[in-house]
């Protein structure tokens, strides 16, 4: 009846050896005990990079497998790289916190293995299945991960209202998914995008947008996009620093990623109608991200409102429905990386003697009492602001420069406000600036209020030091090189 | 002439029992006539030559699920007098979602049809019952076409079980495990002393 070939098992090998990787150490923790906590920390960490390599050589050309269930092609690995990435540097940065706060447990690495494997299966997503395995792997995973200081009543919080929206997020995006077959006959992405292409003269059924609708919205809801953005500020706040920061950044990239796919292979015929949708979510982020993040002052509150807002910039780029877009989303989402990351490596700095503090007031003066942070900090501020030579600049620059192209290219066909949507982006930048700032000025001018204890692990410095080089150094062709032309091949690779 | 003997019999009973969940005043009767609605809703798959799901309606909703509510209904102390009290309030409301749902549901009923090439192209095809059972066909399937969405579920099903783990989980002091290894390498002085006593005095 069914062809009982095996499957070809290489291009999944990166998810086949994290999986693995995760009950080995799952192993090792039920064995050692809480003590090794450590250990299985590094030993995660090399799994990932390792994972790494074999999933960045790999895919030189698109390799489907598992029965089409499961794609890698050039934009798979050069997403799954950024989110290996996130995730390794988020287990490097928990080390010391988990340790002073004595909160350490074995299985905080494992379960972040296991959602990063979960984003890997997002990322690779060729089918409505795989898609909800992948989201529904990496949300659990996230949920507990929230909720991972349970004694603290602000991080259970946290969990429970992550679980409970995102439980209803994923029912949303089953009931998008199973409209979406009801209508096409089939989960596959590449043949949902043919019934659609062929679908006749009267046009594609009614039921086929609501369905994509409404996976647009469960998809929407994990990147935080206005209007699904409500859970955000609570759970970043509520949440451990460490978690926190990885929040920040594997989750969107990968949910950004499966955004693309979805919207580029199977509903790549309803571009006219998922346009709208995506404009609306970017303008309504930008706009909320830059005003509401103006009255906060727990940095992790600020944090929430400027991912919210930078997840607007990142949607502009796939409203553009170009190569270019794509390109600039990519590039967008790697620059941003590097900032969260940092940003989060400064925000696990801030510690007194009687713990942690995260407000933004509990900064000032920092450039007396600790000018290297200082300086990092404000190079990562002014980047999130997007001051031209910093990187932060150039990531906007090229979602902008790609949307307006496209607006320019064909204005009768594209009349969705593509215009207007470059000239508020730009003007939300301009408002969002005041926040960034702020902390900027709160560090250099305002006097010191107390000081953060040093650091015993040169981690978070290297991490800030690098990442700061890194944006500061973004104009030199040998930092933006390769990062352009991957993304180039890579958004090539998703539009043929 | 059986068949339709055991159809009515199933049928009936499973009608009559799923009233009595909602109409018994004891919540621990209610569960039992879940049970007993699941057991006749089985006869009812098997009838309908859909053996897997009539088997997996007994393990998985009697053996699992239904027990577990046995647990909650008997170790929390719920007072569902309290509970009923607002019965009348919401009488007239509930009535009406129960009304617009009555009608949805019929609207539905009356324009229910396939159209176009849903079809004719289903997405996986049935084998005819005489070829494989179901059960064969589902783990043909389920083990070649599905097999990495199966393991994609074990693996979220580990994270399910971490998740509880790691949230729940607490080490009591004070609490007596078994421990072989210690009991292996106990010694004879330290299970017992011998202690003489004098007669007429006992141990003090």
């Amino acid at each position: 009846m069914t062809e009982t070939m095996f499957p070809d098992l290489a291009p999944a090998s990166g998810e086949i050896l994290m999986a693995i990787g995760a009950l080995l150490l799952l192993m090792i923790g039920a064995f050692r005990g809480n003590k090794s906590t450590g250990f299985i920390s590094l030993l995660a960490v090399g799994l990932m990079i390792v994972t790494l390599f074999l999933t960045v050589t790999w895919a030189k050309t698109p390799s489907y497998t598992f029965g089409d269930m499961f794609v890698a092609d050039r934009f798979t690995s050069i997403m799954k790289l950024m989110v290996l990435v996130a995730s390794a540097l988020s287990v490097i940065m928990s080390l010391q916190y988990f340790r002073d706060e004595k909160e350490e447990r074995f299985e905080y690495p494992i379960l972040l293995v296991l959602a990063t494997l979960g984003m890997m299966v997002m990322v690779s997503a060729n089918n409505l299945m795989t898609l909800y395995m992948g989201l529904e792997l990496q949300s659990l995973s996230l949920y507990v991960l929230a909720a991972f200081r349970r004694d603290s009543a602000l991080s259970t919080e946290a969990g429970l209202k992550y679980f409970v929206l995102g439980a209803l997020s994923s029912g949303i995006l089953l009931f998008g998914s199973s409209l979406v077959y009801g209508f096409t006959g089939s989960t596959d992405f590449t043949v949902i995008g043919q019934t659609i292409a062929h679908a006749g003269a009267h046009g594609v059924n009614i039921g086929v947008i609501i369905g994509m609708v409404f996976i647009l919205a469960g998809i929407a809801f994990k990147i935080s996009a206005v209007p699904f953005h409500m859970w955000a500020p609570d759970v970043y706040q509520g949440a451990p620093t460490p978690v926190t920061a990885f929040f920040a950044v594997a989750p969107k990239i990968a949910a950004l990623a499966l955004l693309v796919r979805v919207l580029y292979v199977p509903f790549a015929d309803l571009a006219s109608s998922w346009t709208q949708v995506i404009v609306f979510m970017s303008l309504a982020s930008m706009v909320l991200g830059a005003v509401a993040a103006i009255v906060q002052t727990n940095i992790k509150r600020l944090m929430a409102y400027s991912s919210i807002g930078h997840v607007g910039y990142a949607l502009v780029g796939l409203a553009a429905h170009s190569v270019a877009g794509i390109r600039g989303l990519i590039i967008y989402l790697a620059i941003y990386l590097v900032m969260n990351i940092g940003t989060f490596a400064c925000i696990l700095s801030m510690r007194r003697k009687d713990g942690m503090v995260e407000e933004i007031s509990d900064l000032a003066g920092l450039a007396q009492t600790r000018p290297g942070m200082a300086t990092a900090l404000a190079v990562f501020m002014f980047s999130l602001a997007g001051i031209p030579p910093l990187a932060g600049f150039w990531a906007k620059w090229y979602v902008f420069k790609a949307v307006i192209a496209t607006a320019v290219a064909n204005p009768a066909a594209t009349d969705y406000g593509l215009i207007a949507l470059a000239i508020i982006g730009i003007v939300a930048s301009v408002a969002g600036a005041y926040y960034y700032l702020n902390v900027v000025k709160v560090m250099f001018f305002d006097p010191p209020t107390g000081e953060f204890v040093a650091q015993r692990s040169g981690n978070l410095a290297a991490i800030m030091g690098i990442g700061a080089a890194l944006l500061i150094l973004f104009l030199l062709p040998q930092v933006n090189g390769p990062l352009l032309d991957y993304a180039r091949m890579a958004a090539a690779s998703l539009i043929s | 002439m059986i068949y339709a003997l055991a159809f009515y019999l199933f049928a009936t009973i499973t009608v009559i029992s799923a009233i009595m969940v909602i109409a018994s005043r004891n919540p621990v009767h209610s569960v039992l006539f879940l049970i007993l609605a699941f057991f006749n809703s089985a006869g009812l798959f098997v009838l309908l030559g859909a053996e897997f799901i009539a088997m997996i309606l007994v393990i998985v909703y009697v053996g699992a699920v239904t027990v577990l509510f046995l647990f909650v209904v008997m170790m929390l102390d719920i007072d569902y007098n309290e509970l009923r009290k607002g019965f009348q309030k919401y009488l007239l409301v509930g009535g009406l979602i129960g009304i617009v749902l009555l009608a949805e549901l019929a609207l539905v009923g009356m324009g229910w049809g396939l159209t176009g090439h849903v079809i004719t192209d289903p997405a996986t095809a049935i084998p005819a019952l005489a070829q494989m059972s179901n059960t064969q066909a589902l783990g043909s399937l389920l083990y070649t076409r599905y097999v990495f969405l199966f393991q994609m579920a074990g693996m979220i099903l580990l994270v399910a079980m971490i998740g509880a783990i790691v949230l729940t989980h607490r080490k009591r002091p004070g609490v007596k495990k078994q421990n072989v290894n210690k009991q292996v390498m106990r010694r004879r002085h330290e299970a017992y002393e011998i202690v003489k006593v004098k007669p007429g005095q006992g141990l003090g």
